[in-house]
């Protein structure tokens, strides 16, 4: 079996800061991580390796730089990596990039040449953009179900698929069906491991990262990239915040006496 | 495909500098240059007020979609034990006023089992229509089934505008439909509005954990299709109104979808909604310990509040997750808000100022709490929390005697 595990190299967001004088972000010294929960996803297919053997492909669209992720799944234990890269894929929104990602699965099946099963994991959504769109999107370029914030994983026999899905605060459901599929996963679902010092080793010196280019992958034009892209964006703003600014004054026994005066005049009480 | 400056144009301004969130542009001797990190994402385009960024799109020789044959806004329901999401009917209020703008109808889509005796209830809330798929299977949500259904009344019925809840019932369906018809789609938006010149809806989001907004649009084709955020948009008012009912009976079988609903295991703990709460008190570092945490509880307690907490508290166990308010945790829209002890990050921010009102109680008279806040008190919470609750018990004493 081959199990897909789609990653996004990503700014890592928590560091991100307002410069409070000019009002724009502060980028400088932001490392570019693999998004947290396709680490997720790479633990799962490795878990599923550990039980039953697959051969886990790791696959990313991205500039060239994003061969530093892939070389971290590998390092993770992943066996094969590909990198989509081409100035034809850049702009691309959620739908532009699924396609390219679904013809670099494609193609990578095809030259396998063999008639093994196959799945596809995604971590739910990046950090940066947000969408949880890529995921879903893929599945029905590839025409395949989907089973999306999956939160455990079973695989039964030998295609029979059962995902627990966080679909409410208080529910979830379990889901059956049979592979080929896609699911994206949720944080909850495991606790990645770390590469270790011989995963590394291995990665950098007998794995590579192999990269295709839009030609490669024989792709339309009118598909991908920001051509290929319905959306766009408008523009960007750093949020405005708002409120009157009613700094109230005097004793404390003042302030909270005034505060609901005000209240009982806005109908609270 | 490329992005270039017009150096002719171009006076190095740095107004695109400040708006690329890659960071991918440099001045250099007056003039702006872009590195190779650009994404060609376009939010500098816009921002050039001399028109110096030119972004080409390689011309495809395709037909051009003729957007005008679509009309119309709808709102697709999604409902759980034969109750409709709450979100529906605040797409409901959002979705009349896109649709009076355009002077178009608007609808509601409702994919289920069970609901002939509730559709006049249902049809209260400003919408002109209500289309009801009808088939036994979908009193649950089936992802493939609904894809299906939904695709082929888009395809038939053409609406210009779609707008679905961002739960993950919605952003599991929506992907899949936006790429099926090979539409635009834009996740989790919290506003909506219109371009009336070319009827083109701008989609803002926040993007970046929430750090900055982005505002994105679908120019050349339809439907443009958006999730929006639970909790943002208030609920329709209802009226006399009443919808036309559209019912399209289908006779789907479990062996038409590829899934199979094995069980719904109800997770063991108290429901609690925030996003459906008046009013709200939430408490973050400023409360200092899960033993000091009670002063929120007894603020919350006599003004009949649920308890927030931001995402410090939650990771300090001091408050259950399912109570944390901002970007990571719930987006919460009350008529009351008080923040005690929060210093207000943007993160928790985006979460809670759609409230009506917002009382912000902190140290620190410099915390960003306090641009956001209607009213602001600067003390230590653990004098100014008593205090509060003593006059709101007088207040609302006195208030029993002027009605008697």
């Amino acid at each position: 079996m081959k199990i897909f595990t789609c990653i996004k190299q990503v700014p890592g967001i928590s560091d991100v800061k307002i410069d409070p004088k000019t009002n724009t972000l502060i980028r400088e010294g932001i490392p570019s991580i693999m998004n947290p929960m396709d680490k997720n996803a790479i633990e799962l297919a490795l878990s599923i390796k550990e039980e039953r053997g697959a051969e886990i492909i790791a696959i990313s669209m991205g500039p060239p730089q994003a061969e530093n992720v892939l070389l971290e799944a590998l390092s993770m234990g992943a066996d094969k990596a590909y990198l989509l890269t081409d100035r034809a894929f850049a702009g691309a929104d959620t739908l532009a990039t699924s396609h390219a990602l679904a013809l670099g699965i494609k193609k990578i099946l095809k030259d396998s040449d063999s008639n093994e099963k196959y799945m596809v994991i995604c971590g739910t959504q990046a950090i940066d953009g947000d969408t949880a769109q890529v995921g879903p999107e893929l599945a029905e370029d590839l025409d395949i179900p989907q089973i999306t914030y999956v939160q455990k994983f079973e695989l039964k026999g030998d295609d029979k698929v059962i995902a627990e899905r966080a679909f409410r605060s208080e529910e979830i459901v379990v889901i059956e069906t049979k592979l080929p599929v896609l699911i994206s996963v949720l944080k909850e679902i495991n606790t990645p491991r770390f590469p270790s010092m011989l995963g590394i080793v291995n990665a950098y010196k007998k794995k590579k990262v192999v990269f295709l280019d839009a030609e490669a992958l024989k792709a339309e034009k009118a598909y991908i990239g920001l051509t290929g892209s319905k959306t766009e964006v408008f523009k960007i703003f750093i949020p405005e915040r708002k409120g009157e600014h009613v700094k109230l004054t005097g004793t404390i026994e003042e302030m909270v006496k005034t505060l609901c005066q005000n209240l009982k005049e806005d109908k609270i009480f | 495909m490329s992005i270039r400056i017009d150096e002719e144009l171009c006076t190095g301004c740095g107004a695109c500098q400040a708006s690329c969130p890659y960071g991918c542009i440099e001045i250099i001797d007056d003039k702006a240059r872009i590195t190779d990190e650009c994404t060609l994402c376009g939010a500098c385009v816009e921002e050039c007020p001399v028109e110096a960024i030119i972004l080409e799109r390689e011309e495809i020789k395709a037909e051009k979609m003729d957007i005008s044959q679509y009309k119309g806004v709808w709102v697709i329901a999604e409902h759980y034990n034969n109750k409709i999401h709450n979100v529906a009917f605040q797409l409901l209020g959002k979705g009349r006023e896109l649709a009076d703008v355009l002077k178009v109808n608007l609808s509601l889509v409702l994919l289920g089992d069970d609901f002939d005796d509730k559709l006049e209830e249902l049809g209260q809330y400003g919408e002109d229509e209500i289309i009801y798929v009808k088939s036994k299977i979908l009193k649950d949500y089936y992802s493939d089934l609904y894809v299906k259904t939904l695709t082929e009344l888009i395809q038939e019925n053409k609406p210009e505008i779609i707008l679905i809840g961002a739960t993950p019932t919605g952003r599991d369906f929506a992907p899949r439909v936006a790429k099926r018809l090979n539409a635009g789609l834009t996740a989790d938006c919290t506003g909506l509005t219109i371009d009336l010149e070319t009827r083109n809806l701008l989609q803002t989001r926040p993007t970046f954990g929430g750090n900055i907004m982005a505002t994105i649009r679908t120019p050349s084709s339809r439907p443009q299709m958006s999730t929006v955020r639970p909790g943002i948009f208030k609920i329709a008012p209802k009226t006399n109104k009443k919808a036309k009912i559209r019912k399209i009976n289908y006779d789907y079988k479990q062996k038409d979808s590829v899934t199979k609903i094995v069980k719904v295991i109800s997770r063991e703990k108290i429901k609690i909604n925030l996003e459906e709460a008046e009013i709200i008190v939430s408490g973050g570092r400023g409360v200092k310990s899960k033993e000091n945490w009670h002063i929120i509880e007894e603020l919350a307690e006599i003004l009949n509040a649920e308890v927030g907490g931001s995402r410090v508290t939650v990771e300090l166990n001091w408050v259950d997750h399912d109570r944390q308010v901002g970007q990571t945790g719930k987006t919460v829209s009350p008529k009351l808000y008080i923040a005690c002890g929060i210093s207000g990050a943007i993160q928790h921010i985006v979460g809670m100022q759609g409230a009506d009102i917002i009382i912000a109680i902190n140290k620190d008279e410099n915390a960003p709490i306090f641009k956001v806040a209607h009213y602001g008190i600067v003390g230590d919470l653990n004098k100014v929390i008593p205090a509060l609750i003593e006059e709101i018990k007088k207040t609302k004493k006195d208030l029993k005697k002027n009605n008697l």
